[in-house]
């Protein structure tokens, strides 16, 4: 029984892709997570994580041939994954939504930007003409697109790539959502284009109260923005905790990995990197122990035998059979 | 799928090389002349297996001998397209700037013509005969390899590892022959063999309307078409089989293109 | 703001407890000798004609990439270029290589005008500059082999077999195993085929490696490892680097001297430890302030900088200084008819702008708009993890409140 309270109650969502010929590839593998109202929840993994397939399978955007969707999806009494096609396209857009990583591919390039914007209020508010248009301006002019009326008319190319990603949050926003997920919202950007966004995304989450789940693999923009960070792995959460737990005290070697890996700005010249060996591909399957542990400096004997399972302490959620402990910062 | 095509074109092949083995009389032999009268052609029979023509020949047979002249027409248009189109394809491409503004022109001059009046123009000057079908074919094809030619090797010419040569060092010759080159080909060969196959389908089409050899003992598929006009209804045997045959054949050649593109892709090697 | 008290604190306790890694072994083995330049540029520009006309081409105007530069680069040292999409350091960084062609300057390489050299002189130049291209992928020819990628260079130069590195010793030298040589780019990870590219670009002994966001293509925990690479090599092949990125934190990493572009000019440059502590550059002080730091504590308590609108068009730069038309520290004089030059505001430290001293002092305030203050957080909505309860696994934390 799904827990009270929590707006979506992901549980053991699995996602595999199965093609003629070749191997089934789990690329989301028993993610379990909540968000609650208010809330922003970071999912943070690099290329091959599965995190943008997790938000994908939330929102029901994944392909249905060749795909198989497990596990449940509750929002608001419902299970997303168990709905019709129907009831999941009043859901998307209105209830719950999405921006995308890249701005110029997500917008149709050959309407106008008025049009995009008033679509989505037509479609789910009924809002028509005149109304529409008008709402459209003022959702413009809510994520600080400078003279809106005019926008309206623009096409996506006449933007800057700024312009364009904030046209795609008032589109996202446009229904008042109560989940916003963002998928690598400004991996496309430049740097202090980037911090607008984010200033612009924190400003709006506050003021309306939604949830917000940002996709990620930048360490830093989760550390200024998340409340709850889910690590991901391979298809797994590897560790969960609230951002200044985990960011203080990372358990899990991948955690610590990537902290460790990552040049920062306020770090001291000298200070080296200690780059993660291997690469994402070098895989062990998780049925055959823990994915990570080809590159693992904490592998013990456990790793190559067993799935390593989710243990939660009250504050933090962590898959590792030998974590780092409290005074390793990093794996040497 | 792809061996399918391999089969085809192999099958075409065979027969062409080794049509005076597999035809049991030749192109002009008309067993079957003192039973043919206007209003009656025999279908396939036992003896005679595609039936007799008009004119008493053994259908079959010219079919088969049939595969000769139409794949040489074919290849030979073909081969002729190709060599001047990607000789303009690679001068434009190789070198830019004027030489490819030039070349471009002379090519949209090409494509302006409509084909088939350029076929007739030909024919008007040099006779009709195989081989103005053959050159008429090739000069339509020209400009087609001539702009995929020199517009893969512009595009290439762009990337990052020609850049990366030229910081080597690398002489701009060696780029182009080297690395740009065969970087461009893969389209190349594909549209080769796609062209084969409309080949051997226009020089059908050219036959047909009369611009091949005149002398109708010929077999050439399309040319065995023109001659049944007026027997299509009492006797569609004539134009079934030559007809599969221009099919069969083009069918082949489409489909062995894929095969081509996918085998010369380095990606697919492994 | 930087947090300059917090930096000392986290080095000291670095360099006491642990030993020498192998940066800090590479920082201090290295010995920069200012005066002698490997690379000089002065005043370059490099201007693309826009055209336009139905029938004929018209020049209508220029986009100009790179507008008035000047960099020495010492022999032995790395400068790195940072800017953001638009400000001109990829053309800026071709441009030194004549992969672009100047449209004026000079570009002094060990004492040669490489602007200026043409034909056989310019190719056989050409040895000792190289460059890293940030695609992995498009900057290897697909259908060459890895042994014929690290064989091309000494085969375009007539140098025979003996007299270069073999494809075994650069592969050793990148950290890729020796049966590399007979693959396929495409059979390599991203991270693999930087290496590969990075073996190319060292194959006839390069002086100098020009390279081109030489990461930013990559996994976050490969970057590492191809920085760390990059840094070895240079202290095992004595060269010379120039690093051009957008990632701050990269560059601060690995170059000893930074310059930052905006719009086709430097308008900053200091060492890597100087433009980190005290930027005098407003622009600088937005970019440093935008950039994400890992650290929850440090993302809370900073204030940022946040510059207002886009890019203006590198086709039609805002006149005089650049940078007026989004600068929080905009006076109302000298800022938008005067360009300023880059004048030196303390040894190795240099800044392009009119009133860089008071804004440093505090007499110049940003525009309140601009300024993001330390942010307010409300408690977070829960106490516990941010999973669900499961009646098999141990108890979650406090149940959520607000």
């Amino acid at each position: 029984m799904p827990a009270a309270g929590h707006l979506l109650d992901v549980r053991d969502l699995s996602v595999v892709f199965t093609r003629k010929g070749r191997r089934d590839v789990r690329a989301v593998d028993g993610v379990s997570f909540t968000v609650d109202a208010g809330e922003t929840m970071g999912l943070v993994g690099e290329s091959g994580s599965g995190k943008s397939v997790t938000s994908l399978a939330v929102m029901g955007l994944l392909p249905k041939r060749g795909v198989r969707v497990g596990g449940e999806v509750h929002f608001d009494g419902d299970d997303l994954l168990t709905l019709p096609p129907e009831r999941m396209r009043d859901i998307r857009g209105q209830d719950i939504a999405m921006v995308f990583q890249d701005p110029m591919s997500s917008l149709n390039p050959v309407v106008p930007i008025g049009i995009q914007v008033t679509e989505v209020l037509e479609r789910h508010q009924d809002m028509k003409g005149e109304a529409a248009r008008k709402a459209a301006a003022e959702l413009l002019d809510r994520v600080g697109v400078p003279d809106p009326n005019r926008r309206l008319k623009e096409y996506p190319h006449q933007l800057s790539g700024g312009m364009r990603q904030r046209a795609l949050i008032a589109m996202a926003l446009a229904c008042r959502p109560r989940v916003l997920i963002a998928d690598e919202p400004t991996t496309a950007l430049d740097v202090t284009i980037q911090a607008q966004i984010l200033e612009l995304l924190k400003e709006l989450v506050r003021d309306s109260g939604a949830a917000l789940v940002l996709i990620t693999h930048d360490l830093g923009i989760v550390a200024g923005l998340c409340d709850g960070v889910h690590v991901m792995y391979s298809g797994k959460i590897v560790e969960s905790a609230l951002r200044h737990t985990l960011f203080a005290e990372p358990r899990h070697p991948y955690t610590g990995g990537l902290l460790g890996s990552v040049p920062r700005l306020d770090a001291p010249r000298g200070a080296a990197l200690h780059p993660i060996p291997g690469s994402p591909a070098d895989l062990r399957p998780w049925s055959q122990g823990c994915a990570f542990a080809p590159r693992c400096a904490n592998r013990v004997d456990p790793c190559m035998q067993e799935t390593p399972a989710l243990e939660t302490s009250p504050d933090r959620a962590l898959r590792c059979y030998n974590p780092l402990r409290a005074d390793e910062e990093v794996p040497a | 799928m792809a061996l399918i095509g391999f089969g085809l074109i192999a099958f075409f092949v065979l027969v062409a090389i080794f049509a005076p083995l597999i035809a049991p009389y030749g192109p002009t032999d008309r067993p079957g002349a003192d039973v043919i009268t206007p209003t009656n052609i025999p279908g396939p029979s036992a003896e005679y297996w595609f039936g007799l023509d008009e004119l008493g020949h053994d259908e079959f047979s010219r079919v088969v001998f049939g595969a000769r002249q139409s794949l040489l027409v074919g290849v030979v248009a073909l081969l002729l397209g190709m060599a001047g189109g990607l000789l303009l394809g690679v001068l434009a491409g190789a070198f830019g700037g004027k030489v490819d503004g030039v070349i471009m022109r002379i090519v949209d001059v090409m494509l302006s013509i409509p084909g088939l009046l350029m076929a007739i123009a030909i024919a008007a000057l040099l006779g009709r005969s195989l081989l103005s079908v053959m050159i008429a074919i090739a000069v339509i094809n020209i400009p087609i390899f001539a702009r995929l030619l020199r517009g893969q090797m512009l595009a290439q010419r762009e990337s990052d590892y020609v850049l990366a040569a030229t910081s080597l060092g690398v002489r701009r010759r060696s780029i182009i022959l080297g690395h740009v080159l065969p970087n461009s080909m893969s389209p190349v060969i594909v549209q080769a063999t796609l062209t084969l196959a409309t080949a051997i389908i226009e020089a059908a089409g050219l036959s047909f309307l009369g611009l091949g050899s005149p002398d109708p003992r010929v077999p050439e598929w399309g040319l065995m078409l023109a001659n049944t006009q007026r027997y299509l209804a009492s006797a569609p045997h004539l134009a079934f089989f030559p007809g599969m045959a221009i099919v069969l054949a083009a069918l082949g050649f489409t489909l062995l293109g894929e095969r081509l593109r996918e085998a010369l892709d380095p990606k697919y090697r492994r | 703001m930087t947090t300059g008290a917090a930096d000392t604190d986290h080095g000291a306790a670095d360099a006491a407890d642990q030993p020498a890694t192998p940066g800090e072994r590479h920082r201090e083995r290295r010995e920069i000798h200012g005066e002698d330049l490997l690379l000089s540029v002065r005043d370059l520009h490099v201007y693309f004609p826009i055209k336009s006309g139905i029938f004929i081409d018209r020049e209508i105007g220029s986009v100009k990439a790179v507008d008035g530069v000047d960099l020495d680069v010492p022999r032995g040292s790395t400068v790195g270029l940072v800017g953001e999409s638009g400000c001109g350091k990829t053309t800026f960084g071709r441009a030194v290589l004549r992969l672009v062609e100047p449209t004026g300057g000079t570009v002094h390489f060990d004492g040669v005008d490489v602007a200026g050299l043409a034909g056989e002189d310019l190719r056989r130049v050409r040895r000792r500059m190289q460059m890293i291209f940030q695609d992995p992928m498009a900057s290897l020819d697909p259908r060459q082999s890895v042994e014929s990628v690290l064989t091309e260079p000494r085969r375009a130069h007539g140098i025979e077999r003996g007299r270069a590195k073999s494809v075994g010793e650069l592969l050793d030298l990148v950290g890729l195993p020796a049966s590399s040589a007979s693959r396929y780019p495409h059979e390599f990870s991203g991270g693999q085929r930087q290496r590969i590219g990075i073996a190319r670009a060292i194959a006839l002994d390069p002086d100098l490696i020009i390279a081109d966001e030489p990461v930013s293509a990559l996994d976050v925990s490969i970057q590492a490892q191809v920085v760390n690479l990059l840094e070895e090599l240079q202290d095992r092949l004595g060269l010379t680097y120039v690093v051009i990125a957008h990632d701050l934190a990269v560059v601060r990493h690995i170059a000893d001297v930074v310059a930052v572009m905006y719009l086709g000019g430097i308008v900053e440059q200091a060492s890597s430890d100087a433009l980190y502590k005290a930027p005098y550059h407003p622009y600088t002080k937005a970019l440093m302030s935008a950039v994400p730091i890992p650290d929850p504590i440090i993302e809370d308590t900073r204030q940022r900088i946040l510059l207002t609108g886009d890019l203006p068009s590198p086709a039609n730069p805002p006149t005089g200084c650049r940078f007026h038309t989004r600068c929080p520290y905009r006076q109302p004089t000298r800022c938008d008819d005067e360009r300023p030059l880059l004048r030196v505001m303390s040894p190795e430290h240099t800044v392009a702008c009119h009133w860089a001293e008071q804004i440093h002092a505090g007499d110049i305030q940003p525009r309140a708009s601009a300024v993001v203050e330390a942010a307010v957080r409300d408690e977070p909505p829960r106490q516990g993890v941010p999973i669900p309860s499961d009646p098999d696994v141990t108890t979650l934390g406090p149940p959520a409140g607000v």
